[in-house]
């Protein structure tokens, strides 16, 4: 037996608990039940609201389960009388100000205080005095407060201090005037606030655009994936007869733990936004005329199949990184099936010169949760709380409680709210001589060669102390990645900064990682939606063209798949143009955005309207069943691509279910691994244009039309 | 953000010689425990400016020991000696726990807030007497009943003393 087990007895029932455990740790773990308000597990303990008080052998009083380490032959009761008193106690304590209006309360059936009340509360109250009144807070458009019903466990103090990093929450004044706020007046802003309502055990800190709109036992959670970074994180929808009404965390450990992003939880606004399409529509001059899906989808295919005929080299399709990988890989097959290679999904991208080094399936090198185990660092252009507020999360407990040396190369230094061993900030190109620095001192140390098509940029480099300590820190420990953000993979020297990246990397002894941009655009890499690959990485007859290069071309006719908007999604600044000049565009959208330049709309489902597929930054495959019912006559966009494929007369579109479509394309890429390698070597030409920068609430279509999300200071500051 | 609304630049309302104060403090202090002479330098930083503290002193003080402002709200809060609203000159602080309840503290207490013309808590509307809420007893019950100005004890007290002394505080 391990020295780090000690003998207690919980109940009469002897148990081993870890050495210096509190005792509520080795209770959950036994499933014996202590009742809690302040203990949270992912929360450093307070013991201040003393619910949890159980009786201890020998000791005068009871104590508190979770502030009180276990010891060899401690001997505890949670439900003797000396406990259920003492707890019994607590309520009554707790009860004495509370009000109540549970049945006014949108906590009501899914409160933990009135939970607990049920099993310890009495049920007539001995108090008669006069309850306190504390005057709500503003908190900002994502949170409603109601502070007379706060019973001061300050979990959402701590969630401020210890998750977000920078707290924002505090507890002003003392004993009967003790409130929870911010003391000045201001919004709680911070991209994983919102996770407080899930925190707080009573309806004092609540979902402010779900406030008065349905009742927690009315609705049925449906599991899904959020598409809005490519974390994949887990949520569960709450539906109200086909309708989303709000979102809340669905937990996993691996990837989101117990919490998601702001924008998690209300991007789903956009689902209800006003510009839904309702029905198929067909322009007719310079207006619009709603027809049923077969007129629409017959009328398409002919127009597809036009341009297909002997020139197919006159389509250009493009697709949405948020949408399904069945989605990704049925829009696929017909684009090849109609002899155009002219697929993309890379929309932000501006520099396509090496696209043959980009990986088959692209990934972070590691686990999500192997982050927050790294030893050291290098992150290369990235907003990493706008681009993935979760992995932002792993990376500053990596560096906030267990010392990892997280660096940075920055087109601007943002606010991490972790210790950042070196930032170095420059505009556009100078993160290039950054790394070229850091290259020649890890070439230094190492003694090891630089890639030969480097060697010249890195003879001019000037390494100073900062870029020689990144390589040092790279250098040592087990686990260290570079990372590649979004904003160094939509720079016009993307091609260089990899490069550079992938040498340092190799040198050091550090895994190369990406973070990419959408929900699923590792899957859409491995699904072939691109114009140089099909799924799994087979090379093509004949090199389509990319998306920069589709809008050059000025193609005849163009499919725009997923709510794909030109003005924020497309870096490219001839999108538009293009859009506007072609022969036909038909765009499948849930949206009307493409009513400007697009001659049929097919409305397609949401994420939350369609069962499907996406692939996350680790590689991990999740399918999830559709939750609400598509608005209006809304499809899912697997059955409307596959309806297509039938009218094209395609072999084989005759599936019957997403899975079926998932599968098939599994076993295309069957063999296919996550794979970061990179093949140096020269690049060759220079790319124009400027980069897009993207707020963190400006990402895709849906988050843009989330109306509480807009009203945030973050969605105002921009990409800050 | 929320954090870039944070003081940057505000530590320039800390003077030189409150910032002495608090180096001496934070001196005492293990260097990754600023935090804990935020009770000194908010004492500090209350004396310099006529007995109360405004937000951005505190923020000025969250800046300079490297904490964020709600930290420092919090204790400003906390405790009642502090004071985060604006407030009289003198501060006149009536014992009225349980010697100087047995002696008639009542009483003196109701005489100064008839004198002065104002409750507990409030402050005369020429700014010159403050009149605190006291929270404890201020540990002279020998002299009950008694009171405390400006830090200064004041014992034995019968209502013609009160103006007495009341009358010296200009």
């Amino acid at each position: 037996m391990s020295d780090d087990l000690v003998n207690i007895e919980v109940n009469g029932v002897a148990l081993q608990a870890r050495k210096g455990q509190m005792i509520i740790h080795a209770t959950d773990k036994h499933d014996v039940y202590v009742p809690r308000f302040c203990y949270h597990e992912k929360l450093p303990v307070a013991a201040n609201c003393r619910m949890c008080l159980v009786e201890v052998e020998k000791a005068p009083k009871p104590m508190p389960a979770c502030a009180t380490p276990v010891a060899e032959g401690m001997k505890i009761f949670t439900k003797s009388p000396k406990a259920i008193a003492a707890q019994k106690a607590v309520m009554e304590f707790l009860l004495i100000n509370h009000p109540l209006d549970c049945p006014i309360c949108d906590q009501g059936g899914e409160c933990e205080l009135q939970d607990l009340a049920m099993g310890f509360g009495r049920d007539i109250s001995r108090y008669t005095e006069r309850k306190r009144v504390v005057k709500d807070k503003s908190l900002g458009p994502l949170i409603s407060t109601d502070m007379t019903r706060c019973i001061h466990c300050t979990r959402c103090v701590r969630f401020t201090q210890e998750i977000a990093g920078f707290q924002e929450l505090g507890t002003i004044g003392r004993g009967e005037m003790t409130e929870i706020g911010t003391f000045i007046e201001q919004s709680v802003d911070h991209e994983l606030s919102a996770n407080v309502i899930d925190l707080c055990p009573v309806g004092a800190l609540n979902n402010k655009p779900y406030r008065y709109r349905a009742r927690a036992w009315e609705m049925q959670q449906q599991p899904l994936v959020s598409p809005h970074d490519s974390v994949g994180t887990n949520i569960f929808a709450h539906v109200l007869r086909g309708t989303v009404m709000r979102v809340v965390p669905r937990p996993n450990e691996a990837i989101n733990e117990t919490w998601i992003a702001d924008r998690d939880r209300f991007g789903f606004q956009g689902i209800y936004s006003t510009d839904r399409v309702q029905q198929p529509l067909v322009r007719e001059g310079d207006s619009w005329r709603a027809v049923d899906w077969d007129t629409a989808l017959t009328l398409v295919a002919e127009r597809l199949a036009a341009l297909g005929r002997g020139r197919s080299e006159q389509l250009g399709v493009l697709a949405s990184p948020t949408s399904t990988l069945e989605e990704l890989h049925l829009l696929a097959r017909i684009t090849r099936g109609l002899g155009s290679a002219n697929l993309d999904h890379r929309l932000r991208r501006l520099d396509f010169r090496d696209q043959s080094r980009d990986p088959v399936f692209p990934w972070l090198g590691a686990d999500i949760a192997a982050i927050e185990q790294a030893d050291a660092l290098l992150i290369v252009g990235s907003n990493l709380r706008s681009e993935a507020p979760l992995l932002a999360h792993r990376v500053r407990k990596a560096a906030a409680k267990k010392g990892a040396k997280v660096s940075f190369v920055n087109n601007q230094a943002y606010e991490y709210l972790f210790p950042v061993a070196q930032s170095l900030t420059t505009n556009g190109l100078g993160m290039l001589d950054h790394l070229a620095a850091v290259l020649s001192a890890a070439a230094h140390s190492s003694g090891r060669p630089v890639p030969a098509a480097l060697q010249a940029h890195v003879a001019k480099a000037q390494p100073t102390a900062a870029h020689a300590s990144i390589a040092s820190q790279l250098s040592q420990g087990e686990r260290k990645h570079v990372l590649l953000g979004a904003i160094a993979q939509r720079s016009v020297a993307y091609a260089e900064l990899r490069a550079f990246a992938a040498a340092i990397a190799d040198l050091t002894g550090a895994q190369l990682g990406y973070i990419p941009e959408g929900g699923n655009e590792v899957g859409a890499s491995l699904a072939g939606v691109l114009p140089h690959r099909s799924a799994g990485g087979q090379g093509l007859g004949k090199e389509g063209l990319n998306l920069s290069d589709m809008f050059r071309a000025k193609l005849k006719g163009y499919v725009l798949f997923g709510a794909i908007e030109p003005e924020h999604d497309i870096a490219d600044s001839a999108a538009l143009q293009a859009l506007e000049a072609a022969e036909f565009v038909v765009a499948l959208s849930p949206y009307d955005s493409a009513k400007a330049y697009a001659d049929v709309i097919l409305p397609i489902g949401s994420y939350a309207e369609t069962s499907g597929t996406y692939v996350n930054l680790e590689g991990r495959w999740q399918s999830v069943p559709g939750a609400a019912k598509p608005v209006g006559e809304s499809r899912p966009g697997w059955k409307v691509l596959r309806v297509l494929g039938n009218l094209l007369n395609m072999e084989g579109f005759e599936y019957v279910s997403s899975e079926q479509v998932r599968d098939e394309l599994a076993a295309q890429v069957a063999g296919v691994k996550p794979d970061n390698s990179y093949r140096a070597g020269e690049v060759q030409g220079v790319v124009g244009g400027t980069p897009r920068d993207v707020g963190i609430y400006a990402g895709d279509a849906m988050v843009r039309r989330s109306s509480a999300l807009q009203q945030t200071h973050a969605a105002e500051g921009g990409s800050k | 953000m929320s954090h870039s609304e944070t003081p940057h630049g505000s530590a320039g309302v800390i003077s030189g010689h409150l910032k002495e104060d608090i180096d001496h403090w934070l001196a005492k202090f293990p260097p990754d425990r600023r935090r804990s002479a935020v009770l000194a330098a908010l004492r500090a930083a209350q004396h310099e400016n006529n007995g109360f503290l405004t937000k951005e002193l505190m923020d000025g003080i969250a800046e300079y020991i490297g904490l964020p402002p709600i930290q420092v709200y919090e204790v400003a809060t906390f405790y009642s000696m502090f004071e985060t609203r604006p407030v009289g000159r003198h501060h006149v602080s009536v014992c009225t726990n349980i010697s100087c309840m047995l002696c008639g503290g009542e009483e003196i207490l109701a005489h100064v807030e008839q004198r002065l013309g104002i409750k507990v808590g409030e402050s005369t509307p020429d700014g010159r007497f403050f009149l605190k809420q006291e929270e404890e007893c201020l540990a002279a019950c020998t002299g009950a009943p008694m009171m405390m100005v400006d830090h200064v004890f004041f014992e034995h007290l019968t209502p013609a003393k009160v103006d007495e002394i009341l009358d010296q505080h200009k």
